[in-house]
């Protein structure tokens, strides 16, 4: 077991405003997350998923319900959650490397030591080489790869993934959720996915929440219980995947 | 940043409205069609030219109407600079601010100048003063903007990093505002020269290519109008081209992002 901080969700609500009338984005939603876990949240469009998310960076607070990580209520942003929005956001003024070094801001020790360690990251997602470019002259896969080096270069104890890999193509996807899941087993992270993609779910992640809208809720937590590194072809993956796909597909009814 | 090898060429196009100008003068003083002591025929003004290279007067005129220029342009756009990121980052400041911007930019850049002139005389401090004023405005605005536009999602960025309002603002808004603060001091440059020349031309004391140009109107010199209309026109040009060149030279800002808060 690793040691680390769990992160536990506890009868969430959260409603906004929409033109003057009230939608309730999320209702009563409750699962935790074990330290080291990979858990996947996949639900159709407009369920709540990245809200969920942005509660769990701190970046806005439930109406109802607590957000708790290493049993603390979450009362902001913090360096120990770290999280990759859909579309990069890196800073387009800065290179590769600088971009990276975001991440070190707030770290202590000297220049040089940051240097490396940023240089270690931007090796870790294999973009060694491309320290020196600007995300303008990256492809969207090598900008999510910096977007995620730079993450972790603040060392979170969880990463929270927001659709990282929705924006690419099917074949860097594929290539990308492998690599996602080299970094989950070298870094040791405890990682939370948003994702709408029911093959990569059941390809990265220990267990699935699967949410149903309207307003957002869980529906199901699926254990997967597969040995990883696992083969999309195998029987139990596949299978695993259809079924997936047929909750989700009632959800959307 | 690696766009614009094309835009180096000079499009001959542009230059068809000149040409047919110069034509249609050339034309206008050879049939005698217009008094040539109102338009100055084309030998004439070259020979102008040729006699006000020579005139030391008219150098030290241009010479000091950019010196003036370079101090009253620094330090109104300085001053614009500095509002504008502070009315462009703060909500607060910005509504006690702005509505009084608004108002005092609507008063006509020369309308200040009875008003300078009784507080300061008509030295060099009333035409910097003046000058300065004609940059702030431009400076500030566009600077405010900028700052006020700085992306959302890159803001957030900054607070997922839990990094501090200074480092937002020195990070995130001013790099994010940076095109728009390098346009408003463009613009700040051609409004302080249009400032300079009105300066010095409406108080006429001292010396600068506005007193010269006065001076020449006043001996009824139109050949020397010209000349000092074209040099003010060729020094516009070359210092709007030379301020381009220095922030495009700076374009990839690489701020020390290593360092620490």
């Amino acid at each position: 077991m690793i040691e680390g901080a769990p992160l536990e969700l506890l009868g969430v609500g959260k409603s906004f405003l929409v033109d003057g009338s009230e939608i309730q984005a999320l209702a009563n939603v409750s699962f935790s997350v074990a330290p080291g876990e990979f858990v996947s949240i996949v639900g159709p469009s407009g369920c709540g998923k990245s809200t969920l998310l942005r509660l769990v960076a701190g970046l806005e607070f439930p109406d109802t319900g607590e957000v708790l990580f290493d049993r603390t209520r979450v009362a902001g942003p913090s360096l120990r959650r770290g999280i990759v929005f859909q579309d990069h956001r890196l800073f387009p003024w800065l290179t590769v490397e600088a971009n990276v070094a975001v991440g070190l801001l707030k770290s202590a020790g000297p220049e040089e030591q940051k240097r490396d360690i940023a240089c270690r990251f931007i090796a870790l997602v294999g973009l060694e080489g491309f320290e020196n470019a600007y995300p303008h002259q990256l492809s969207g896969g090598m900008a999510q790869r910096a977007a995620i080096a730079r993450s972790l270069a603040a060392r979170p104890q969880i990463l929270l993934l927001d659709e990282p890999l929705g924006a690419l193509d099917s074949l860097t996807r594929g290539q990308m959720q492998a690599e996602l899941l080299r970094i989950w087993q070298h870094e040791a992270v405890t990682m939370l996915m948003v994702t709408h993609d029911a093959a990569e779910a059941v390809f990265l992640s220990d267990r699935i929440v699967v949410m149903d809208r309207k307003p957002g809720r869980v529906r199901d937590i699926v254990d997967v219980g597969l040995a990883k590194p696992r083969d999309r072809h195998d029987p139990g993956v596949v299978a695993l995947t259809e079924q997936l796909i047929d909750r989700l597909e009632t959800a959307v009814r | 940043m690696m766009r614009g090898t094309a835009r180096s060429q000079v499009d001959w196009r542009s230059l068809a409205l000149p040409a047919a100008c110069v034509l249609l003068w050339v034309a206008a003083s050879a049939t005698g069609w217009w008094n040539p002591n109102i338009l100055v025929p084309p030998k004439q003004l070259a020979a102008g030219f040729i006699d006000a290279t020579r005139n030391i007067d008219f150098w030290l005129a241009a010479g000091s109407s950019v010196m003036r220029l370079g101090i009253g342009w620094m330090i109104g756009s300085l001053a614009g600079v500095l509002l504008g990121i502070i009315a462009g980052c703060s909500p607060l400041a910005e509504r006690f601010v702005a509505p009084s911007l608004n108002s005092v930019r609507q008063v006509a850049l020369f309308a200040w100048i009875p008003l300078l002139t009784a507080w300061f005389g008509d030295g060099d401090t009333a035409k910097v003063i003046l000058i300065a004023v004609a940059a702030f405005f431009p400076a500030a605005l566009n600077t405010e903007i900028g700052c006020r536009e700085a992306p959302a999602a890159l803001i957030e960025v900054g607070r997922v990093f839990e990094f501090s309002y200074l480092a937002r603002v020195r990070r995130i808004v001013l790099p994010s505002a940076r095109p728009s603060i390098a346009a408003g001091l463009q613009i700040a440059l051609t409004s302080a020269w249009i400032g300079t020349i009105g300066a010095e031309y409406l108080i006429d004391q001292g010396d600068g290519l506005g007193v010269f140009l006065a001076s020449a109107r006043m001996d009824n010199r139109m050949d020397v109008v010209l000349v000092c209309i074209v040099a003010l026109g060729l020094i516009g040009y070359l210092l709007s081209t030379l301020l381009r060149v220095s922030f495009a030279k700076g374009a990839p800002l690489r701020g020390a992002v290593l360092a620490d808060d």
